[in-house]
């Protein structure tokens, strides 16, 4: 069991014949998934390692081959469109790597894919891996082993660091999600421990934050609210320095910054366990897994 | 990316903002002259990238040239939060009745920008936020339908009960949200609206951040960039495209991904050290990029150790250890390098090291361990 992505996943991957997305689709063929169509306008008809048969538009691949997950790996400037060309098309798991797409676009795109009834996971992330079924963006598949942790974070290579070492720890993982880092993103911490909580082969969660708005705090009250499983939790930038901050409007909105300490709080009082260092995660979730 | 007042004031009179004239000066005898032209009491204002200029002496008041040449002379070179002083706006004073602040950010709450006003504006308006938050009104807005009338009208009527400021107000809105989006912000304010004895409303004085994802696809906002009032290390990173933040402390370090490095500077903390920066060389890997990140590391005198911290993923880490080959054998170190790396191409990038005389660990706490051990001195 695991959430998102299994090995009924078919994956389409649009921007495949790019250097990103080129490399990053044989690393998923290798890994096992289903790689079943890759999109660039203009290529339609030609085949990927002479296998993968490529489309103009993500809406030819869906109705020749059922594609039920996309990943997107096209420059920023792109990415809204290729986001909304994907839930326009039917997909309805949604996974955009692109760094750097503008935060303005994304408002725009966040209410389309909803509309659509699609979820999107990141821009800007890493996206997510079922350990032995399906891997889908760009965490290095070697460094997981199934099992019944399940990992969400807002960091990529944290992400690798924690799950490389709970797989070195005899820890695998039902599933490990990279939900980006930006400020709108498809798919946050609470989607996922909503999803965690409801897969009954996740046992308990590693989660890794950083510093910065207000979603930890409020994934923190959800698990004291909805959550029987435990969770452990992470911040990162303890020791970021305060930023030189233009105008009043982000503190009139957010009223504190968003420190690691009163996400650490958060995650106290919501009976969570506490990583200090990212080794921390190791014994913590053994001892909630006994 | 910060802009300058003057420059967030240029782009909202753009807009069709009202805004009082104003010229920038680089010596008081410019502010002199622009004072003497306008011919009534001016605003002299420092343009640097800081909140609470005023609190710090940054703006003044004054009746006459004389006297704008005088409060130049003490404002031009003047330091607020390690900012020096290049550069003062000098505008026409405004007669203030009352202040209101309209504020604009992307709000990751409700994934939308969301306006922000409130009657009593001015240099409180986050303590107003704090204890009377009944005072603000917030109101999100659809991008893709744009600012609609009745919404700017709810706002207007929010800050003032004649119907004719309202209009006013809600106007301004307009032209404010359109300037918001056509520079690409994540944030746009009006702080103080200010309504003359007259019933006119002014915008006394402007501030925009633009996100810098948008920056590609808008090369007249990217020009405003004033490299002048950013730290020289972190001109010289982005021009790298590094990601650098200088700190303090005296471990340099050299991480892929902006969790981890932060997660990095946590540990060297934790360890009882004190990073002296923050540096993420980012996703792709590229020696060149390392070789820059070396040198902008190593141009800190108070940095006793160099800790690298690299987990491959899509970085090589081969890639990343013929980076620090080059850059060392170019520019022998002068300090002491701890390197853990571990991911991708770990093997090959291990051989790298060790023919060339480093030796590497894959061990993130036995790293950062050891690096704080050899920049306090004691033994590694």
């Amino acid at each position: 069991m695991s959430i998102f992505i299994d090995n009924g996943t078919k994956l389409l991957v649009q921007g495949i014949t790019g250097r990103d997305g080129s490399f990053h689709a044989k690393q998923m063929i290798e890994y096992g998934t289903q790689v079943v169509a890759g999109v660039t306008p203009g290529k339609g008809g030609q085949h990927f390692e002479g296998t993968v048969p490529i489309y103009d538009t993500v809406y030819d691949a869906v109705q020749a081959t059922g594609a039920n997950t996309s990943v997107i790996y096209v420059p920023p400037m792109f990415a809204a469109d290729a986001m909304m060309e994907a839930a326009a098309a039917g997909v309805k798991l949604i996974v955009c790597i692109t760094e750097g797409v503008p935060v303005l676009d994304m408002t725009r795109v966040y209410p389309y894919i909803r509309e659509h009834g699609a979820r999107l996971i990141g821009p800007n992330c890493p996206g997510l891996i079922t350990p032995g079924q399906s891997k889908v963006g760009i965490i290095p598949g070697r460094i997981c082993t199934p099992g019944n942790v399940g990992v969400v974070s807002r960091s990529g290579t944290l992400t690798y660091e924690v799950v490389n070492q709970l797989t070195r720890a005899g820890i695998g993982q039902s599933s490990c999600v990279g939900i980006g880092g930006d400020p709108i993103n498809g798919t946050n911490f609470i989607d996922c421990l909503a999803a965690f909580e409801a897969d009954p082969h996740t046992k308990a969660v590693a989660m890794m934050g950083e510093i910065g708005g207000t979603d930890e705090q409020e994934a923190a009250q959800f698990v004291k609210e909805h959550m029987t499983k435990p969770v452990v939790g992470f911040i990162a930038g303890q020791t970021a320095p305060p930023g030189r901050r233009m105008g009043h409007a982000g503190a009139i909105i957010s009223g504190s910054a968003g420190t690691a300490a009163e996400k650490i709080e958060a995650f106290k009082a919501a009976g969570m366990g506490v990583a200090q260092r990212p080794v921390d995660f190791v014994e913590l979730i053994q001892a909630r897994l006994r | 990316m910060n802009l300058h007042e003057y420059q967030a004031k240029d782009l909202l009179r753009a807009a069709g903002v009202p805004i009082p004239a104003g010229e920038i000066a680089t010596t008081p005898e410019q502010a002199e002259a622009i004072a003497q032209r306008y011919g009534t009491a001016v605003m002299v204002k420092a343009q640097v990238h800081a909140g609470g200029r005023g609190k710090a002496g940054g703006v003044k008041f004054c009746k006459t040239p004389a006297d704008a040449r005088e409060k130049a002379t003490a404002i031009l070179g003047m330091t607020i939060k390690d900012l020096t002083v290049e550069k003062v706006l000098v505008t026409v004073a405004a007669d203030i009745g009352s202040e209101a602040y309209v504020g604009i950010i992307v709000d990751r709450a409700t994934k939308k920008p969301v306006f922000m006003v409130s009657a009593a504006g001015g240099i409180d308006i986050e303590e107003v936020a704090a204890t009377t938050p009944e005072k603000i009104l917030y109101y999100p807005v659809d991008t893709r339908y744009g600012l609609l009338p009745f919404e700017a009208m709810r706002m207007g009527f929010f800050l003032y009960k004649d119907v004719k400021l309202a209009r006013q107000a809600a106007k301004i809105m307009q032209q404010l949200y359109t300037a918001f989006m056509n520079a690409g912000c994540s944030l746009a304010e009006i702080n103080p609206l200010v309504m003359t004895p007259t019933g006119e409303l002014v915008a006394v004085d402007g501030k925009m951040v633009i996100d810098d994802n948008e920056l590609d696809r808008r090369p007249e906002i990217a020009a405003l960039r004033d490299e002048s009032s950013e730290a020289p290390s972190e001109v010289d990173a982005r021009h790298a495209n590094l990601t650098f933040i200088k700190l303090d402390g005296n471990v340099g370090c050299v991480v892929n991904g902006a969790g981890l490095a932060m997660a990095t500077m946590d540990l060297v903390k934790y360890y009882g050290g004190d990073p002296a920066n923050f540096l993420d060389i980012g996703g792709s890997s590229n020696p060149e990029k390392v070789v820059n990140a070396l040198r902008i590391i190593t141009s800190d005198p108070n940095v006793k150790c160099i800790l690298f911290n690299i987990f491959g993923g899509i970085t090589r880490t081969d890639d990343v250890a013929n980076g620090i080959v080059t850059a060392t054998k170019a520019n022998p170190l002068q300090v002491p390098i701890v390197i853990r790396l571990t991911g991708t191409n770990e093997e090959i990038a291990v051989k790298i090291l060790q023919d060339n005389g480093f030796s590497a660990s894959n061990d993130m706490d036995a790293a950062v361990q050891r690096a704080v051990a050899l920049a306090t001195g004691g033994a590694a």
